[in-house]
């Protein structure tokens, strides 16, 4: 079924004869083109409401972050990157001298202190092999899918909100007039179909690819070498790791840069990892709570 | 270019979610600590005969075992699903062993009050109290696992220190409401917990505060929480002293066990704020985690701490 890396508590030891591949998206960033178009299939194809038309005043994301009513974010970060002179030919050099002095006779303000890049990536619900938002539901709202994906059942979510602090990503919240937490499904609906999820179906250049989670950990180590080898050295792969703190994930990222720019947390932990020591804190500090008590009540005169 | 020791982020976005919850969840925090902390406290002034105290703490567990689920379903998105809470049992979900533990409390005390007011069914009522002794304790201290289990810095990086903080903060506010409203022959009992629970708060208090690191420790510090936090520390710690001095005077007993009561919900309120404030702050996420990374990587640490060491989790 799958390597053993890739199975989850649930996943797929409780599904048995039912069981699915484990599907994943992995979102290749070095070919986006900053489109939305994921954004807005996604949005279309399961009526998640509007989320505010709004303008953030940040690079050209206006759609701010993931939440409620944003299953996909689009990322857009502008960097001025020192030059590397052994990138550029000499001529360049030259004309680059002489520009810059001329810019500093005439005191003329210049971007020409660095390279500049565009970094995009689109974002999404991760779908973590250890997942604290499913660990920590109280309703069992959150469940793991044939698939192996995390999704919410709506008719079962009673707002309680614990996973939304829990969500190492910051991917769930509420939505205001509802009060239940919604997030990204992998279009659960469309996998029972034998469907590819929307925003993948209509990403232009494949920077967001789905399929079965194993093969598309081989696909990017592939891709990753090949970007590392045509000259970004900064490139890595984010949540591929079984070994990380969510143990992989189902939505994996190949990224220019390091996680923080692109708003993700650059080593995230589950949760739920350090509960069994927190039980044991707890039940330590409930017993010294009754200790407590009996020596303020014992220890001396009624 | 990004200053050093500065953590990078997206355009200072916050990297988690902030917590939804309102302002009732801070306040079942300390309704359930002091009812938590009552239940142990009927039983064994009852024990020792002590019918004054074992009332007035019997009631305190009851009347919070009322107001608690109010409070909580008050909070919920979908309020007329609170029952979906008893679906399941899950210990991965401290919010979940925590509905069990507030039902099975909740009943408990009930049967407690009735021996305690009304005689009836004593022996019941008996182990009614038994079984209130033992899972008030879990009321009072299970709440602080709840937060501490979440990815929210200040709450996350500060769990072995929490669950103490919440015992102690219980001891005091349930003595100090002990105190306020027992007649002061039956309360020295009540007064010895409430002076010796607020100075393990004061001190417990404290060692979160220090432990952290600079980067997550500013939210105990600063801004709003910090000074919630700092009006808490002045209640609890001058309530003390006027119910250690109050020497059998009602109106000090009264005024300082009160005194306690406000410290400990301005303890609840100014941690849940904080908690609030460093989700929001991206460097709170992402100083911790990427001086954890470089240490791995053999890289120096610089994000967290201003001294360099390790940061642990």
């Amino acid at each position: 079924m799958s390597t053993p890396e890739l199975v989850t508590t649930f996943w797929p030891a409780t599904y048995g004869e039912d069981a699915k591949s484990r599907m994943g998206f992995f979102t290749d960033t070095s070919v986006c083109i900053g489109c939305k178009a994921c954004e807005v299939a996604c949005k279309e194809w399961n009526g998640v409401p509007e989320d505010g038309l709004n303008q953030l005043g940040m690079s050209m994301d206006n759609t701010g972050g993931l939440g409620a009513d944003t299953w996909r974010h689009v990322a857009f970060i502008e960097q001025r990157r020192p030059l590397d002179i052994s990138d550029g030919a000499p001529e360049d050099l030259v004309a680059h001298a002489s520009l810059r002095s001329l810019a500093d006779r005439v005191d003329m303000p210049t971007h020409e202190m660095g390279d500049f890049r565009w970094l995009m990536s689109s974002d999404v619900c991760k779908h973590c092999t250890h997942a604290a938002c499913l660990d920590v539901c109280p309703t069992g709202a959150l469940f793991r899918t044939e698939f192996g994906t995390v999704v919410v059942q709506e008719d079962v979510c009673n707002g309680c909100g614990y996973c939304v602090p829990a969500c190492p990503f910051g991917v769930l919240d509420q939505r205001q007039d509802d009060g239940r937490v919604w997030k990204c499904t992998m279009c659960y609906d469309r996998l029972k179909a034998d469907q590819e999820p929307a925003c993948a179906k209509a990403c232009p250049t494949d920077s967001i690819q789905f399929g079965p989670l194993e093969q598309l950990r081989e696909t990017a180590q592939a891709r990753l070498e090949v970007v590392i080898e045509a000259g970004e050295k900064g490139a890595s792969l984010y949540l591929g790791d079984p070994d990380d703190g969510v143990g992989g994930a189902g939505a994996f990222f190949l990224l220019l840069d390091e996680p923080e720019v692109y708003g993700l947390p650059p080593d995230p932990v589950a949760a739920t990892r350090d509960l069994p020591d927190l039980w044991r804190t707890t039940a330590l500090a409930a017993g010294a709570l009754l200790a407590g008590v009996v020596a303020a009540v014992v220890g001396g005169r009624q | 270019m990004v200053p050093p020791g500065e953590p990078r982020s997206y355009y200072g976005q916050p990297v988690i979610a902030k917590p939804v919850w309102s302002k009732e969840i801070p306040l079942y925090f300390w309704v359930g600590g002091v009812a938590g902390a009552s239940a142990p406290l009927a039983l064994l002034a009852s024990w020792r005969g002590n019918d004054e105290l074992a009332r007035r703490a019997q009631g305190a567990a009851l009347a919070g075992a009322v107001i608690s689920p109010v409070l909580l379903i008050k909070d919920l998105g979908k309020p007329q699903r609170f029952l979906n809470m008893l679906r399941v049992f899950k210990v991965t979900s401290p919010m979940s062993v925590g509905s069990w533990i507030l039902s099975g409390f909740g009943a408990a005390v009930t049967l407690g009050a009735m021996r305690e007011f009304t005689g009836l069914l004593p022996r019941l009522g008996r182990a009614g109290q038994y079984a209130g002794a033992v899972l008030g304790p879990g009321l009072a201290t299970y709440t602080a696992t709840l937060i501490s289990n979440t990815a929210v810095p200040a709450w996350h990086d500060a769990r072995d220190e929490m669950p103490f903080v919440f015992a102690a903060s219980s001891l005091a506010t349930a003595g100090g409401l002990a105190t306020a409203l027992t007649p002061s022959r039956s309360a020295a009992a009540a007064r010895r917990l409430t002076v010796a629970g607020a100075a393990a708060e004061l001190v417990l208090t404290e060692v979160v505060k220090r432990r952290l690191s600079e980067r997550v420790g500013n939210a105990y510090h600063g801004g709003r929480p910090g000074q919630f936090l700092r009006a808490a520390e002045g209640l609890t710690g001058v309530g003390a002293v006027v119910v250690a001095t109050s020497r059998g005077r009602r109106p000090a007993a009264i005024a300082g066990g009160l005194a306690v009561l406000a410290g400990g919900l301005l303890e609840r309120w100014g941690i849940f704020r904080a908690g609030v404030a460093s989700a929001l702050d991206p460097t709170a996420t992402v100083g911790p985690q990427r001086d954890r990374l470089n240490h791995r990587e053999g890289r120096p640490t610089r994000y967290a701490r201003s001294d360099g060491s390790t940061p642990s989790g």
